[in-house]
């Protein structure tokens, strides 16, 4: 349904090169400035990694990484599902400060993964209501691998919201996790934030 | 179309591979066409978390320590002689898969890997294909009867072997039981394909370690996580376009 032909998709770009030159709201959400947000956020983790600092910082940084160029409060609400529409304001306030640490840590623990790699943006299309990112992942002794970023400007600015590697969704797996863990907790909310501060 | 109903049928009974590929030889590839598989079908469910803690059990006792040795004490080269070696014995089979999908492309190139390879690649020890550019194009039954039109079935894990679909262990089955390679090799060489199988087995636990410790080991779900990767994973790989409806694209706005 979503696969566009190779054509369409052409004019698709060519249209959207069109609109790009014509005078538009500063918030309007295009295919440059959808790459530009990814290639500007792999800049960042690239030197993050390079920068040879201990590991506890490295989590940090990502986390910030990750608040600066991810839609954090529409993922966490996501994540946890249907318990986010019966939580009060301030858990859900507690929940999505505690699941962007968990997050910073869960994904930066696999740096090392990264060392020596790049990620190379190659491609972008419109997708339903938002944009679809592609890019290339050269990590060291693998095969170049397929990366996709969903990045929308819902939250008023350009963020992403998800992560597609080789197939496997980045959302649906936190859902999967995050209910999981609720469930571990007999479904209640604080004490899964107690969880993830402790992951 | 009545074949492929009889497919499914056939499909329901897992005890029948041949059956299947009985079928299948029967010249069935001109009448399906490929289906996008969605969400995630389990009525297996409580089997089949039972031989996911036996898999996770293997892999603590034996698979993950023993892949450990194998990555340490193993030289680089000598594993990627090993994998090389293994994947080499795979072409003959994705040759014929290539060619039952119809694939006339990928069939001709895996066979001039297998050539190329054999001679140059001394016995499959080497990968001089790929300076050919002619990549590696992985394939198996378990797809070929996905291009024919069968569906993937319900979600299925076995002790010992992983995640799998009804579709892709009948596959897996298929594969085993008509590889050209264990046909046409004689006893103690089809033992060394075999033992380079298991080594490049072991290196890609070694070498995927942290990917696969975190999801069977860190995870609240490991089961949960390991069936959302496979099918996705899987799906992916067959080249399905992901579904707008389905989980594949998660619209958080619209919730």
């Amino acid at each position: 349904m979503i696969q566009i032909t190779r054509r369409a998709f052409g004019a698709t770009l060519a249209a959207g090169a069109a609109v790009a030159v014509l005078p538009r709201p500063a918030q309007a959400l295009d295919l440059a400035s959808a790459k530009a947000l990814i290639d500007r956020a792999i800049a960042e983790v690239n030197t993050v990694i390079n920068s040879g600092k201990a590991e506890q910082a490295m989590y940090k940084d990502f986390e910030a990484i990750f608040a600066k160029y991810a839609d954090v409060n529409a993922i966490a609400r996501s994540a946890l599902g249907p318990a986010s529409r019966s939580a009060s304001a301030a858990e859900m306030k507690a929940f999505t400060r505690a699941y962007q640490g968990y997050i910073g840590r869960k994904y930066g623990r696999r740096f090392r993964e990264f060392i020596g790699g790049r990620i190379e943006v190659v491609d972008a299309k419109p997708l339903k209501s938002y944009f679809e990112v592609i890019s290339v992942a050269h990590l060291q002794g693998e095969a170049p691998f397929d990366l996709r970023w969903h990045v929308s400007n819902k939250s008023g600015k350009d963020l992403f919201f998800n992560i597609i590697i080789e197939g496997v969704n980045m959302l649906a797996s936190e859902r999967e996790e995050v209910g999981a863990m609720l469930k571990q907790n007999k479904g209640d909310i604080n004490a899964l934030i107690a969880a993830l501060n402790a992951a | 179309m009545m074949r492929r109903t009889l497919i499914s049928e056939l499909l329901q009974n897992l005890g029948k591979p041949v059956a299947v590929a009985m079928v299948a030889a029967s010249g069935l590839a001109a009448c399906g066409t490929a289906v996008a598989d969605q969400g995630i079908n389990d009525p297996y469910e409580q089997t089949n978390r039972a031989m996911h803690s036996v898999n996770v059990g293997l892999d603590r006792a034996l698979v993950k320590p023993t892949s450990k040795v194998y990555g340490t004490i193993v030289p680089q080269p000598v594993k990627t002689g090993v994998a090389n070696f293994a994947s080499n014995l795979s072409l003959p089979g994705d040759v014929v898969n290539s060619a039952l999908q119809g694939n006339g492309e990928a069939s001709v190139r895996n066979t001039f890997r297998f050539l190329i390879n054999s001679t140059l690649g001394v016995g499959g020890l080497f990968d001089p294909a790929k300076d050919f550019g002619l990549a590696q194009k992985k394939t198996d039954f378990g797809e070929t009867l996905y291009v024919w039109g069968v569906g993937e079935g319900p979600y299925l894990e076995f002790p010992g072997l992983g995640p799998s679909t009804v579709r892709d262990a009948v596959g897996t089955a298929v594969d085993f039981a008509a590889n050209p390679v264990s046909i046409v090799l004689p006893k103690p060489e089809s033992y060394y394909a075999t033992a380079s199988k298991v080594g490049s087995k072991l290196g890609d636990r070694d070498r995927y370690s942290e990917t696969i410790d975190s999801v069977l080991y860190d995870s609240a779900d490991s089961y949960a996580q390991t069936r959302l990767l496979y099918l996705q994973n899987r799906r992916f790989e067959l080249g399905q376009p992901a579904s707008s409806d389905g989980d594949d694209f998660i619209d958080p706005y619209q919730e």
